[in-house]
């Protein structure tokens, strides 16, 4: 049993949880993530580490409410417990096995979208605590989906965030942001995008145009998460990989997104649909562009 | 009953139990055990029991039956397996023990397998295991993987006074008893649990959700955690895909996750949350054990199901029974039949399957004959649901953390086949992980064997 230590909600919708799992904390690695499984009849819920605290003993984890599972989530309280934490799992990133002064030399931009900005902050985090300067572009759907923005800036990385709606800092899109960076000089070697499988497809397609190493994050649809169950398969440079063990960051550039964005709409109108009580296109983070 | 008829099993009727999960077969009732047993001769030479894996003294358990002395029984099985409702269930017997029975040079073997399953449900539900456990004896073993050969080697030092660890990385111990075999041939709540229930009666410790390699590597445990020794017995459960065109399209599963969300996640249960999906027509791609348990599985779930198979029936590699079961039950089995395509719909579904016909040409080296494709044959059969069961491999995730850990060229973990010592010190292996998917008891066989030699090193 794992127990819920901490809880905040960070947007409508949007809430953070920090979980006491002292071997997960001990182990995990920005890029990383864990399963939460809620209770007995629970599925297998893979979910990004978005920090941990190795004295604490605790792995905060950041969810979005889209169906049955983590609407569930959403009502347990500090003090209950889930009844599973299995982590961390998959290959950490790849820019933590780079000598630092190596890195120090990159020009990182990372490009969070809606929740994804969860999983962007430790990666943040880490590269901003061994002096690598990064630049970070949130972008959301308006003012109150915007998260972590100032835990961020309190990181010391440069952040600029984007509306959908312009209902704050400005109106776009995350890939607008990233195109008038690079076009006013930024010299970039690496974008590192996060968010819906359809803002990480965009992003990709422009920094193919430049040039630009990319990485991105993927969230197919998971079951076991330890390579037992092809659950998670997608193709990358014509090759079939599991993201839970191979992944789940992949060169953008070689992702097939289109079959990874149908794999992921799999069981859509399986489960949960009449247990959706947020609005319909709340998957939409708003950053992306028609991402329906 | 004449000595050359064995006793007929009770099972559930082939209409009746494709509309549920509860087990197929019925299995003995004393009185029908004990004339079975008395079928037995009593061979002093047994050849039975030289093809048990791990020997269990077959005449003798037997002739304990024959009297109806069902505890003294269980005791004399209690000697050699760990699982014995377990194997009783699912050991290939006609390959192994009753494979060598001398009543079937004439007629039919003994039923040693419903008997040792009789005997170990009896003895199950009449009193509490025998769980003799020699005192602490202040040294921990670490085991990794709780399936069969974990399972097994861990009790084994746990009755030798060891403080055992074992880690499994799913949230339900098992391995592939809880999440492979389905629950029509192998109950969980009645007899896959009490087996684990009872190792933790004996002191064994389970923790769950520890992928080791992820959370905590091998090292660690030997030099941070105390662990004196380690045992990998973390199976063979990478499946394998064909490499075909369309293979990724929605409708296309490994057995092991079609297999995976109905069993470990219960997914035919309303009140679970994990979803699965089952076509109207399921095409199951392989002949082996795992193919007619997804097939089985898919006809539970109310589709029509087919096994695609590329050799003839001769060479399915299922055990008889399992395939006279999925008969009964309604799987159309469309043989000499190779998939060559997976057709796809604009939505990104399965549309249907290209297969191509094939015919066996020359025996290989091994003496079988390899299927050919005929030219010219190919068709497009109807299916909405692909289950792809082609075998599986050790997942690297171990090996590809454990310096030094030597692995052949198939990803298996090389052990000694007597001790399953590693090349690792201290690091021993066995079951699906050293040899690639095999059985149930010849893991328990390599998990017992190395809990003797861990003893060996660490008592001495
Ligand atoms: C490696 C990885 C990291 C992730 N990190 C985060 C995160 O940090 N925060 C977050 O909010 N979400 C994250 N997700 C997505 C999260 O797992 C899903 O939103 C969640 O499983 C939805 O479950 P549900 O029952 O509430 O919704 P459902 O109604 O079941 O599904 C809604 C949508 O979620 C996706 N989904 C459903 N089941 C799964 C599954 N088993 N695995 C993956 N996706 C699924 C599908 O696209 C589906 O259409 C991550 C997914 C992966 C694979
Ligand atoms: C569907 C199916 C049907 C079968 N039917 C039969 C049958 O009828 N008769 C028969 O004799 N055999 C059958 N088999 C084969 C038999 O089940 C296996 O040979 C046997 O279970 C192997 O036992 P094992 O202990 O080596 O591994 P497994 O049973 O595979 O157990 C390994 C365990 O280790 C865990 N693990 C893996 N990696 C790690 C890690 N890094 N850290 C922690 N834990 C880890 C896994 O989650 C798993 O629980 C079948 C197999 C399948 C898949
Ligand atoms: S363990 Fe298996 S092989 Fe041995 S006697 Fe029992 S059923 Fe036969
Ligand atoms: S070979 Fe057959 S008859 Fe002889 S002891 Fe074994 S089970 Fe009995
Ligand atoms: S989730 Fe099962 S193999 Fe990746
Ligand atoms: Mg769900």
């Amino acid at each position: 049993m794992y127990k819920i230590l901490g809880k905040r909600q960070l947007a409508p919708q949007i809430y953070l949880m920090d979980i006491y799992a002292p071997r997960v904390a001990k182990s995990a690695k920005p890029g990383q993530f864990v399963i939460v499984k809620i209770d007995e009849k629970g599925e297998r819920i893979p979910l990004t580490i978005c920090d941990y605290d190795v004295e604490k003993e605790t792995v905060t984890i950041v969810f979005q409410t889209l169906g049955k599972s983590t609407i569930e989530m959403a009502d347990y309280q500090v003090g209950d417990y889930f009844s599973d934490f299995a982590g961390p799992l998959g290959e950490a990133s790849e820019f933590i096995h780079e000598e630092l002064p190596v890195l120090k030399q990159q020009r990182m931009v990372f490009v969070a979208g809606g929740v994804g900005t969860a999983p962007v902050y430790p990666q943040v985090k880490w590269l901003q605590q061994q002096g690598v300067q990064v630049d970070v572009i949130i972008g959301a759907r308006n003012q109150e989906m915007v998260i972590l923005e100032n835990e961020m800036k309190a990181l010391g990385a440069t952040v600029y965030v984007t509306t959908d709606d312009g209902s704050y800092s400005r109106k776009g899109l995350v890939t607008d942001v990233l195109k008038e960076l690079i076009d006013s000089g930024k010299a970039y070697d690496h974008v590192i995008a996060i968010g819906p499988m359809i803002m990480m497809k965009f992003v990709a397609k422009l920094t193919k145009e430049y040039g630009l190493k990319t990485t991105v994050s993927l969230n197919p649809i998971m079951v076991d998460g330890t390579g037992m169950c092809g659950a998670c398969r997608i193709t990358v440079g014509g090759q079939i990989k599991f993201a839970c063990v191979d992944g789940p960051e992949f060169d953008g550039h070689l992702i097939d997104f289109d079959e990874a964005m149908r794999r992921q709409a799999m069981y859509k109108t399986e489960e949960g649909q009449s247990l959706l009580a947020v609005e319909k296109g709340s998957h939409t983070c708003g950053c992306c562009g028609g991402a329906k | 009953m004449s000595k050359i008829t064995r006793v007929p099993v009770r099972e559930q009727s082939p209409k009746k139990r494709v509309t549920n999960f509860a087990e197929v077969c019925l299995g003995y009732s004393l009185s029908e055990a004990m004339t079975e047993a008395a079928r037995c001769l009593t061979c002093k030479n047994a050849k039975c029991v030289g093809n048990c894996p791990v020997a269990i003294n077959i005449p003798d358990f037997i002739s304990y039956v024959k009297k109806g002395e069902i505890a003294e029984a269980a005791n004399v099985i209690a000697q050699a397996s760990a699982l014995p409702a377990v194997c009783g269930r699912v050991c290939p017997q006609e390959t192994q023990c009753e494979g060598k029975c001398i009543l079937g040079i004439k007629g039919q073997p003994v039923a040693i397998g419903k008997l040792e399953r009789f005997v170990a449900d009896w003895a199950r539900e009449n009193r509490a295991q025998p769980a003799i456990v020699a005192p602490p004896n202040g040294k921990k073993v670490a085991v990794i993987g709780s399936g069969p050969a974990g399972l097994t080697c861990a009790g084994d030092l746990a009755r030798k006074g060891y403080a055992v660890t074992v880690f499994e990385a799913l949230h339900e111990p098992g391995g592939v008893l809880v999440y492979g075999i389905p629950e029509f041939r192998l109950p969980k709540e009645s007899v896959v649990k009490p087996e684990i229930a009872n190792l933790e009666k004996m002191g064994v410790a389970i923790e769950t959700n520890v992928i080791v390699g992820k959370t905590v590597t091998i090292d660690e445990l030997l030099e941070e955690e105390g662990f004196a020794a380690v045992f990998i017995g973390s199976g063979a459960g990478l499946p394998k895909f064909m490499g075909i065109p369309g293979e990724n399209a929605n409708g296309v599963f490994s057995a092991n996750e079609f297999l995976t969300r109905n069993n470990l996640m219960k997914a035919f249960k309303k009140q679970y949350a994990t979803p699965i999906k089952a076509g109207k027509k399921v095409a199951v791609v392989g002949g082996g054990n795992v193919a007619m348990d997804a097939a089985r599985t898919a006809a539970r779930l109310g589709s029509e199901t087919h096994i695609v198979y590329r050799r003839s029936e001769a060479e399915l590699p299922a055990r008889v029974e399992e395939v006279h079961h999925a008969q009964e039950e309604g799987i159309i089995f469309d043989i000499l039949t190779n998939p060559i395509e997976v057709l796809v719909d604009d939505s990104g579904w399965v549309a249907g399957l290209k297969c191509v016909k094939m015919e066996l040409g020359e025996p290989d080296a091994a003496g079988r004959r390899k299927p050919v494709p005929v030219p010219g044959s190919e068709f497009i059969m109807e299916a909405d649901t692909v289950i792809m069961s082609l075998g599986t491999s050790p997942n690297p995730l171990i090996s590809a953390t454990t310096k030094g850990l030597a692995t052949n060229k198939w990803q298996c973990i090389v052990a000694d086949e007597q001790t399953g010592l590693t090349s690792r010190e201290r690091v021993y292996a066995g079951g699906d992980a050293v040899t690639g998917a095999a059985t149930v008891i010849l893991a328990m066989g390599a998990g017992k064997r190395a809990a003797q030699a861990i003893d060996d090193m660490l008592a001495g």
